[in-house]
């Protein structure tokens, strides 16, 4: 699986679904809730987010609703890779299943400042400040989740058992 | 070999003697519930060219997020939904009048001990108030599970929490999560099994049960289990349900943690915003006046806790700067709280009765707050914007907290009424 290095926003404990796809936007295409994700606690995410940006966050990232929105409205705007210390188990779950790489590792968020430069190596679960030199070990993703990250999702693997549709 | 709830259900459901923390399985799915997030869901079947889903008798799809819809696009959502019900031959579908999806499953029958359910809601883990497997998953995931009816695990830990003693009068089980929430933290079973034992746990209602199982998601729980106990095979009771296999908890089996937690001197608790962790006794808040108290959804809207409103309303008024939501859990809770005389006792108070349904409590419609308003409320979460504005404050308590503090215009101890 490829490297991914990219500017770090930086955002702290039990960043919640909801911040990250307000509920009323639940009946919204992709591109609306995009507009306002993240808006109560990061203002210029929307206009200053770069394709290839890394989220690194403290504990409980996604915690909250089971609401795919909020993995996909991140993929969407560009969002490579989410590195937190740890995650709401259904947002890691579905940011795997949709294909958007995530890491979850231990004292993340205290060797990064806002805009630095982080490089992540998914598969072997390592994390370095780009500026700081130190790498950080985290907790390695399966077998299994690292293919259906890899292959784009795991609907790519119910793709291919059925040819996808007619 | 001992094993806990969690290992138990997912070795039987993936076809194996043992399996143990960390294990990675792939499990075969006895029941899966859909909101109106199986628009979503059929989209992404229809899209990886499915036609069929694995077995029509074991899904449920229940409408409950936009009922009645509030904007044309969430009409658009439901009538999706039907249409893709209908394609896909669904025979079990409730469709706008039944109420919240968690308490349809329970009440009808759908979710019985020992099974792995999966739902495309959060709080799917209320349904282990009987002894089932269940937890919430995204659309993606969904789509994956009705077309293979599997899907993959990895084994939990468990953390065991045993409630002793009788709760005092006015304190509810609603005050018991809310408590371990602010002692130990929104990660204290973060992907871990929550298993809930005890003379305190033994001696609770199903409908308290239930609340404690729906929040058990707040504390990051995967799977919640309370054993199938006389109390739950009452409720199971005269359900169309055929066999099924009861719920008792090894206490002999190796688990993560274990916390105790002392009913009988247990306050009502509060859980300030923006986190279900920030919680303090009712008794030790500053004056804290609210503009909203909102009673029900399905963490605290079944009879008993309609009732307990009541008790503590009648005769007395809704304060004047307050607007009081009242959302049963269902229509069959609607329907009781009306032939008993609770939901008079809140109209009469000044109460505005809602249908069942999830509108505020997400934030969609229904009860919605401007900036620098709060509001009181018996649901399950207080995230920044949860009920509107960013900047408006949800407070999460008791219905007798709620109840209280409708009268007071600020929030308050039900034990001071």
């Amino acid at each position: 699986m490829e490297q991914f290095q990219g500017r770090v926003w930086l955002l702290g404990d039990n960043l919640d679904t909801d911040v990250i796809c307000p509920g009323r936007l639940l009946d919204a295409p992709i591109e609306e809730i995009a507009e306002h994700a993240l808006e109560s606690v990061r203002p210029e995410f929307r206009a200053e987010v770069r394709p290839g940006d890394v989220i690194v966050a403290g504990g409980n990232f996604g915690c909250g609703s089971s609401r795919e929105q909020a993995p996909q409205v991140l993929k969407a705007m560009g969002i490579s890779c989410v590195v937190a210390e740890s995650f709401g188990r259904i947002f890691f779950r579905s940011a795997i299943a949709i294909g958007l790489p995530v890491l979850a590792c231990k004292d993340v968020a205290g060797a990064f400042a806002d805009g630095d430069t982080a490089s992540i190596d998914v598969e072997k679960a390592s994390v370095t400040n780009v500026a700081g030199g130190a790498v950080m070990s985290g907790e390695r993703l399966s077998p299994e989740m690292l293919e259906i990250i890899t292959r784009g999702g795991i609907l790519e693997l119910l793709k291919e058992k059925t040819g996808g549709a007619q | 070999m001992a094993m806990t709830s969690a290992e138990r259900i997912l070795a039987r459901a993936s076809g194996r003697d043992t399996v143990a923390p960390g294990d990675y399985v792939t499990a075969d799915i006895d029941k899966a519930m859909c909101n109106e997030g199986f628009a979503a869901v059929a989209m992404n079947l229809g899209a990886a060219g499915i036609s069929k889903v694995f077995d029509p008798e074991r899904v449920v799809v229940i409408m409950d997020h936009y009922v009645p819809p509030p904007t044309e696009r969430a009409a658009m959502i439901q009538k999706i939904v039907r249409g893709a019900v209908s394609a896909f031959g669904l025979p079990n579908f409730y469709d706008g009048r039944y109420g919240v999806a968690h308490q349809v499953m329970m009440e009808r029958g759908h979710a019985l001990p020992g099974e792995l359910i999966v739902g495309t809601d959060s709080h799917t883990c209320t349904y282990g108030a009987l002894g089932a497997a269940s937890c919430g998953i995204g659309f993606t995931e969904m789509a994956y599970a009705l077309a293979t009816g599997r899907l993959w695990f990895r084994v939990p830990e468990t953390v065991r929490f045993h409630l002793e003693g009788d709760l005092p009068p006015l304190v509810m089980s609603k005050d018991v999560i809310l408590k371990i929430a602010g002692d130990h933290g929104a990660e204290v079973a973060q992907y871990r099994a929550a298993e809930f034992s005890g003379t305190g746990a033994g001696a609770m209602t199903m409908a308290s049960r239930m609340t404690i199982s729906n929040m058990s998601m707040e504390i990051g729980a995967k799977f919640c289990f309370f054993e199938t106990d006389a109390r739950a095979e009452e409720f199971l009771h005269g359900l169309p349900v055929g066999g099924y296999d009861p719920l008792v908890f090894d206490e002999s089996a190796r688990v993560f943690a274990e916390y105790s937690l002392d009913l009988t001197s247990l306050e009502p608790q509060v859980a300030l915003p923006h986190t279900v962790e920030n919680v303090q006794p009712v008794s030790s808040l500053e004056r804290t006046p609210i503009h909203q108290a909102l009673l029900g959804s399905c963490t605290n809207g079944r009879l008993e806790d309609l009732q307990a409103a009541a008790l503590l309303l009648k005769g007395r008024s809704v304060h004047p700067d307050v607007r009081m939501l009242v959302y049963p859990a269902s229509w069959a809770v609607y329907r009781l709280a009306i032939d008993d005389g609770t939901l008079a006792d809140l109209v009469d108070a000044g109460a505005i009765v809602m249908n069942p349904g999830c509108g505020p409590c997400f934030g969609s419609h229904g009860g919605l707050l401007a900036q620098d308003e709060a509001c009181v409320a018996s649901t399950n979460r207080n995230f920044i914007g949860r009920m509107g504005s960013d900047k408006a404050g949800v407070y999460l308590a008791s219905p007798a907290t709620v109840a209280a503090s409708a009268a007071a215009g600020y929030i308050a101890d039900p034990r001071d009424l």
